[in-house]
C-alpha cells in the first residue's frame, strides 16, 4: 500500500516540522490517516484484528515519534486500537454465541474448547460493558504475542476455532473492517463536534454578571463562552494575551464580535486582576491520567493565582485530549522549546547567543517553552464532552476510551 | 489612636510586664509603691532610667540602628552610641536633669495617678510603644531620651539635628542637650518654671505635653488619658483619633475633645516665649505628622465633580481614553502621546512652570525617565534648579510662596504622570524642609540650605541606601546560584553587577513582560558586563523557576502591611517562586516605604497607555486589535503596578538591614520622622 505509506510519511513530516499543531487538528488528521490505513489494509483470513492492530501500531509508532509532545496523536492511535479491539470483541462474542449454540450438538473434542470461549465471551461481554481491561482478551488475539500481555494458557483454542470456522470468519472479516471504519468515522465526528457538546454545558457554569478570565486562545473556550452569550447571559471576560503567541488578541476579537464584554490584559496583570474574577476558564493541550493538565505556557501561573484567590479553575477539553499516560517531569519532558526569536530580536543579541564565543557556551540563553504543566490539585473542574469531572476521576474516564494493552504503542520487538 | 490605646489596656499588662521585669526587679519598692512615690524613686537614682530603657529595648528592632549607622549620617551614629554605654558621665548628667523638673509635675500628677494605680505597670512600659507620645512628652531633655531611646532612636536623632528644640520643653533651657553642665546648674529654675507651667495646665489649657516625662509622669498621663477616654466613651462623645498624640492631660476631667485643638496650638504657644521659632516648628511637626499618619484619600477619578474641577486647573489637556475598564474608573486614563506636542509648543509660554520642571514633566510623559529612583532624582534635581532660580516676590514670605510654587510644580508633574510613592515621600521631605526654614535666614541662605538638603536626600536616601542594600544583598548570593529577577530594577542590577565584580559564579534568569520589555535593556547591560543570562517571558516563569535558587525583585514601594507595590507582574513572579519554595528577596530603599496599606492591585494603581497592548513589537501579523477603540465591547487594560501579598515575600532588603515584611510598619513608624528631617 504505497499510497498509504506516502500519506503517513507526509503527515510525519508535517508533525515533525510542526506544520500541524494543536491537538484538535492533529487528532483529526491522525484519525483520518488511520482510517485510510485500515481501509487499505489487506485482511488475512486469520486473526484480522491482530493484523489491523499491527498495522495501526506500526503507523502510530511513527506518528508518535514524529512529535511526542503532541499527545493527541498518541491518544487517537490508542483510541483506534481500542476501537479495533472492541469491534473484534463484539463480533467474536456474537460469533461465539452462535458457535456455542451450534457446538452443543458437536463432537466431544470441540467440547472442551467451546466451553472456554463461551465462558470468556461472557466475561468479555461484561468487560466490554464495563470497558475495563478484559483479562482474557488475549485468547482471541493470541496471534499477537503482545509483550505487555500476560501469558495466556489456552493458545490452541482460537487457532482450531479459526481453522474450523474459516468461512464464518470471512464474513466476519469484512464486517470487522467495516465496523472499525464506521467507528473511526464516529470518532472523527466526535472530535469535530466535541465543542458543541462542551459548550452545551456553558449555561450551567456561567452566570449573569460573572467575570471570567482566560489566557491565550482555545477554540473550546471560545465556543464555550459564545454559547453562554447566545443564551443571553451577560458577562465579562478578561483575556490575557498569552505571550509569546498572543493568541489572546484573536480570542478577544472573536468574543467582541459576538458582543461579549472583553478586556485584554497583559499576562503580567493576571495576578492583579484575579481578585475580581469569578472563574478561570482555559483550554488544554492534553489532560493526563492523573488529572494534570498540559496547557499553553502561562496557565500554571494563572492556576496558582486562582488557587490563591479561591477562584474556580475550569479546564474545558474534548475527550481526544485525554491522555492515558501518567506524567513524569512533564514540565521538561512534555514540553517544546520554541524559537527564541519570539522573544528577542535575533539581530540585537546574535553575538551573545553565539556558541562560538565564550568557550563554546553562549552567555545568553533564551527560554521559550510552549507548554505548562498544571498539577491536578490546582484544577477545580474538567468539562469534557461527557460532562464535568473531577481531576481525580480522569483515570476512570480514560479507561472508557483506551484499552490497557495499548498504553505503550509499540510493535513487538521481533518484527 | 484612642481606639488603639483602648485596646491595649486589655492586652498590655500580660505582655509588657514580662518585658519590664528586670527593671522592676532592681527596685522592688518602687513597684509596690503608689505611683507618685514610684516617680520620686525613679528620679533620684540616675542609672535607673537607662536600665528601664534597656529592658524595653526588645520592643525595638536592633538591626536598623546599625544599618542606619553605616548607611546614614554620622549624626545618627552619634545619637545612637550613648545608649549601650549607660555609664557615660555626660549622660549621667543629662539623666539627672529631669530630676528637678520631675518633682513638680509629679505633684500635679499625683492627683490623677491615683485613679488607677493598677494600670501603672503597663503605663510605664507602654511608653516604649507610644513613640509619639513619649517623644512629645520627652522634650524635657536627653535624660528622657536615654530612657526611651530604644524605642525612638529615629526621633532622637532628629531632635538632635534640630538642635536645642528638643531640649526646649517649655522651660528647661534649650541647651540641655548640648551642654550638660548648664543644665545641671538649672534644675531649680526649671523646677520653678514647671510649677508655673502646671498651674497653667490646671487652669484648663493643656500645656501638658510640654511636661518632662519621668516614668511616673507618663504613667500618670496615660492613666489620665484612659480615664478621660473612659469618660468620653461613657459620654458617647466622638473622640478624635489624633487626640491622644499629645497625650498628657493630667486634668482628666477635661474631655478628650478639648485636647486636640488645645494641643495643637499649645505646642507653639508654650515654646514661643522661650525658644526661637525654629524650634517651635520643629516641635510641632511630630505632632502634626502623627495626624497625617492616615494618608489622605487619593483623588478618585470616577468622582465627576472633582475631575471637572481638576481639569479646569490642569496645565496639560489630556483627552480621556475611550473604552475605559469598568473596574478602573477611579483611576485616570488618558490617550497618551496626544498632549506631548501640545505641551512642547507651550514650553515658552508656561509662565509659572520652571523650565527644568517642565522638562522633567515631559520626560515623564514620554516615558524617557521611568523607574522609581530615576523619577525621584529627576524631580528633585528639577526642584533644585527651580529653587536656585527662585526669588521671593515682594511682600511674600519665602516659606509660603515657595511651598505654593512647589505644589504647583508637583501638580503639573502629576498631570504628566501620577506620582510614585517614592516621589511623594521626597516631596513631603522637601516641603518639610521649606516649612522648617528659620525665618532668620536670608533668602539666599535659605535657598542654598534647601539645595543642599535636596542633595543630601538624594545622596543619603537613594545613592548610599542603594550601596547599603547592595552590600546586604550580595551576602545572599553564593557560588552556583541561579538568580531570577523580573523587569529592570536599578538596585537589583547593581546587586548583580557587584556580585559579578566580586567574582561570584552565578547565572541570572531575566524574566520580562510586555508591553514595556524593560528586561531587554537590562539584558543588554548585563550581557555586556559578561554575566551569564537566561532570558524569558513571564508566562514561562513556571518553567524557569524550577532551577532558580533565589529571586531578587525591585519595588516601587513597600506598604505598611508588608504589601510590595511594584511593577506589574512582580506578584506573579513572587507567587510562582513561593509555590516552588524559592526565597523572594525584595530590594527597596527605605524612603520608598509608606504607611498606606493596600490589599489588592485595583484600589490604587496606574493605567498606562492601552494602545501599546494592541501592538506587539516585531509582530506585524498581530493586528487583530488594531481598531479596538471603535468597539465599545473591547477594552484594553495596561496596568502599571501590582501588589504582592506579604506572605510571598521572604525578606525585604533595605538600607536599614534585612527585615521580614512584618517589620515594615516598624521601619515606617520609627524612621518616618527621620525621613523628613535628615
Amino acid at each position: 500500500m504505497p499510497d498509504v505509506q506516502a500519506l503517513v510519511n507526509d503527515f510525519v513530516l508535517k508533525l515533525k516540522r510542526r506544520k500541524i499543531e494543536g491537538s484538535h487538528a492533529s487528532a483529526q488528521h491522525t484519525a483520518e490517516l488511520l482510517r485510510s490505513v485500515i481501509s487499505h489494509q489487506r485482511m488475512p483470513y486469520t486473526n484480522q484484528a491482530g493484523a489491523l492492530i499491527d498495522a495501526v501500531k506500526a503507523v502510530g509508532e511513527q506518528l508518535i515519534a514524529a512529535n511526542p509532545v503532541e499527545l493527541a496523536v498518541g491518544n487517537i492511535v490508542r483510541r483506534v486500537l481500542h476501537i479495533i479491539r472492541e469491534e473484534d470483541l463484539s463480533s467474536t462474542a456474537t460469533a461465539i454465541e452462535g458457535l456455542g449454540l451450534s457446538a452443543g450438538s458437536d463432537d466431544d473434542d470441540e467440547g472442551q474448547h467451546e466451553d472456554r470461549p463461551a465462558l470468556s465471551a461472557a466475561a468479555l461481554a461484561a468487560a466490554a460493558r464495563s470497558t475495563l481491561r478484559a483479562p482474557s482478551l488475549q485468547t482471541l488475539l493470541e496471534d499477537i504475542p503482545d509483550s505487555a500481555a500476560a501469558p495466556q494458557p489456552p493458545s490452541s483454542g482460537g487457532d482450531s476455532e479459526g481453522k474450523s470456522k474459516s468461512a464464518d470468519k470471512n464474513i466476519r472479516s469484512r464486517k470487522l473492517k467495516h465496523d472499525v471504519i464506521e467507528a473511526i468515522n464516529e470518532l472523527i465526528q466526535d472530535i469535530d463536534t466535541c465543542h458543541e457538546q462542551i459548550s452545551e454545558q456553558a449555561v450551567e457554569h456561567i452566570h449573569q454578571n460573572e467575570v471570567i478570565l482566560t489566557l491565550g486562545r482555545s477554540r473550546t473556550v471560545k465556543e464555550f463562552l459564545c454559547a453562554a452569550k447566545e443564551k443571553n447571559r451577560s458577562f465579562r471576560v478578561f483575556v490575557a494575551e498569552g505571550a509569546p503567541r498572543y493568541q489572546g488578541h484573536v480570542l478577544a476579537k472573536e468574543l467582541v464580535s459576538k458582543g461579549i464584554q472583553t478586556t485584554v490584559i497583559t499576562d503580567s496583570a493576571v495576578f492583579a486582576m484575579i481578585s475580581r474574577v469569578n472563574m478561570v476558564i482555559v483550554g488544554a493541550h492534553a489532560i493526563m491520567a492523573n488529572g494534570g493538565v498540559i496547557a499553553p505556557v502561562g496557565i500554571n501561573m494563572v492556576a496558582l493565582a486562582a488557587q490563591r484567590h479561591a477562584v474556580p479553575f475550569v479546564v474545558v477539553a474534548g475527550s481526544h485530549k485525554l491522555c492515558p499516560l501518567y506524567p513524569h517531569n512533564p514540565e521538561v519532558l512534555l514540553n517544546d522549546l520554541k524559537c527564541p526569536s519570539d522573544l528577542l530580536d535575533f539581530g540585537e543579541f546574535s553575538d551573545c547567543m553565539d556558541f562560538g564565543s565564550h568557550g563554546g557556551s553562549p552567555l545568553l540563553h533564551v527560554v521559550n517553552p510552549a507548554f505548562d504543566y498544571v498539577p491536578p490539585k490546582l484544577v477545580s473542574l474538567f468539562i469534557t464532552d461527557t460532562g464535568g469531572h473531577n481531576p481525580s476521576y480522569m483515570y476512570r474516564l480514560i479507561a472508557d476510551y483506551y484499552s490497557a494493552d495499548d498504553l505503550v504503542v509499540k510493535r513487538r520487538s521481533t518484527s | 489612636m484612642d481606639v488603639r490605646r483602648g485596646q491595649r489596656t486589655v492586652i498590655d499588662p500580660k505582655v509588657r510586664q514580662v518585658g519590664f521585669v528586670p527593671a522592676g526587679a532592681t527596685r522592688p519598692p518602687a513597684r509596690s509603691h503608689s505611683v507618685p512615690t514610684d516617680a520620686c524613686s525613679s528620679s533620684p537614682p540616675a542609672p535607673e532610667l537607662p536600665l528601664s530603657g534597656s529592658s524595653l529595648s526588645p520592643v525595638m528592632i536592633p538591626p536598623p540602628r546599625h544599618s542606619s549607622a553605616d548607611g546614614l549620617p554620622s549624626l545618627s551614629r552619634s545619637a545612637a552610641s550613648p545608649v549601650p554605654i549607660p555609664a557615660s558621665p555626660l549622660r549621667r548628667d543629662t539623666v539627672q536633669i529631669p530630676i528637678g523638673s520631675y518633682n513638680p509635675s509629679e505633684s500635679v500628677l499625683g492627683s490623677s495617678p491615683m485613679i488607677s494605680p493598677s494600670s501603672r505597670l503597663d503605663a510605664v512600659s507602654e511608653f516604649s510603644d507610644e513613640v509619639p507620645t513619649s517623644a512629645w512628652l520627652g522634650r524635657s531633655g536627653s535624660g528622657k531620651f536615654a530612657s526611651s531611646f530604644p524605642s525612638s532612636s529615629g526621633e532622637m536623632m532628629t531632635m538632635k539635628i534640630t538642635g536645642g528644640g528638643s531640649g526646649g520643653g517649655g522651660n528647661t533651657p534649650k541647651s540641655s542637650l548640648t551642654t550638660a553642665s548648664v543644665v545641671k546648674a538649672l534644675p531649680g529654675v526649671s523646677e520653678k518654671d514647671r510649677g508655673a507651667l502646671i498651674e497653667v495646665q490646671n487652669e484648663g489649657i493643656s500645656k501638658p505635653q510640654k511636661q518632662k516625662t519621668s516614668k511616673a509622669e507618663r504613667r500618670a498621663i496615660q492613666e489620665a488619658q484612659r480615664a478621660a477616654k473612659a469618660a468620653a466613651k461613657e459620654a458617647g462623645e466622638a473622640v478624635k483619633p489624633s487626640a491622644s498624640s499629645g497625650g498628657a492631660l493630667p486634668a482628666s476631667k477635661q474631655g478628650k475633645v478639648v485636647k486636640p485643638s488645645s494641643q495643637k496650638k499649645d505646642g507653639p504657644q508654650v515654646t514661643a516665649p522661650v525658644v526661637p521659632s525654629e524650634k517651635k516648628v520643629g516641635d510641632r511637626i511630630p505632632d502634626k505628622d502623627r495626624k497625617k499618619d492616615v494618608p489622605h484619600p487619593r483623588m478618585q477619578f470616577d468622582d465627576k465633580h472633582r475631575v471637572e474641577k481638576a481639569k479646569r486647573r490642569a496645565v496639560v489637556n489630556q483627552s480621556e481614553a475611550r473604552n475605559r475598564v469598568e473596574l478602573f474608573r477611579h483611576l485616570p486614563q488618558y490617550i497618551h502621546g496626544t498632549q506631548l506636542p501640545d505641551l512642547e509648543s507651550k514650553f515658552f509660554q508656561l509662565d509659572p512652570m520652571h523650565p527644568s520642571v517642565y522638562k522633567v514633566g515631559l520626560q515623564y510623559l514620554s516615558g524617557v525617565i521611568s523607574g522609581g529612583n530615576a523619577r525621584c532624582i529627576a524631580m528633585l534635581l528639577a526642584f533644585q534648579e527651580a529653587i536656585k532660580d527662585y526669588s521671593t516676590p515682594p511682600e511674600k514670605a519665602l516659606v509660603r510662596d515657595l511651598t505654593a510654587k512647589i505644589s504647583s510644580y508637583v501638580s503639573f508633574l502629576i498631570e504628566c504622570r501620577p506620582l510614585s510613592i517614592s516621589m511623594g515621600n521626597a516631596i513631603k521631605f522637601l516641603k518639610n524642609r521649606i516649612a522648617k526654614l528659620p525665618h532668620t535666614l536670608s533668602e539666599s541662605e535659605a535657598k542654598s540650605s534647601l539645595q543642599s538638603d535636596i542633595d543630601r536626600f538624594i545622596n543619603e536616601k537613594i545613592v548610599i541606601a542603594d550601596k547599603v542594600i547592595v552590600g546586604h544583598a550580595v551576602t545572599k548570593i553564593r557560588d552556583g546560584d541561579i538568580l531570577l529577577t523580573y523587569g529592570s530594577s536599578s538596585v537589583v542590577e547593581m546587586i548583580l553587577l557587584y556580585a559579578h565584580e566580586l567574582g561570584k559564579q552565578f547565572r541570572v534568569v531575566l524574566v520580562d513582560s510586555r508591553p514595556k520589555l524593560e528586561g531587554q535593556a537590562l539584558l543588554h547591560r548585563l550581557v555586556a558586563k559578561g554575566l551569564n543570562c537566561t532570558y524569558t517571558h513571564i508566562n514561562a516563569i513556571s518553567y524557569v523557576m524550577q532551577e532558580v535558587t533565589r529571586v531578587f525583585l525591585g519595588a516601587s514601594s513597600v506598604l505598611s502591611n508588608g504589601t510590595v507595590y511594584s511593577r506589574v507582574g512582580t506578584a506573579c513572579v513572587a507567587m510562582v517562586a513561593n509555590a516552588f519554595q524559592i526565597p523572594v528577596l525584595i530590594c527597596c530603599e527605605a524612603y520608598k516605604f509608606h504607611e498606606r496599606v493596600q490589599l489588592d492591585s485595583i484600589c490604587s494603581n496606574e493605567l498606562g497607555d492601552p494602545d501599546v497592548i494592541s501592538k506587539v513589537a516585531g509582530r506585524n501579523d498581530l493586528n487583530h486589535l488594531e481598531s479596538w477603540a471603535d468597539n465599545e465591547n473591547l477594552q484594553l487594560l495596561n496596568l502599571i503596578y501590582d501588589a504582592t501579598p506579604s506572605d510571598y515575600v521572604s525578606m525585604i532588603i533595605t538600607d536599614y538591614g534585612m527585615i521580614p515584611p512584618t517589620s515594615v510598619p516598624v521601619i515606617v513608624r520609627e524612621y518616618r520622622r527621620e525621613h523628613l528631617w535628615i
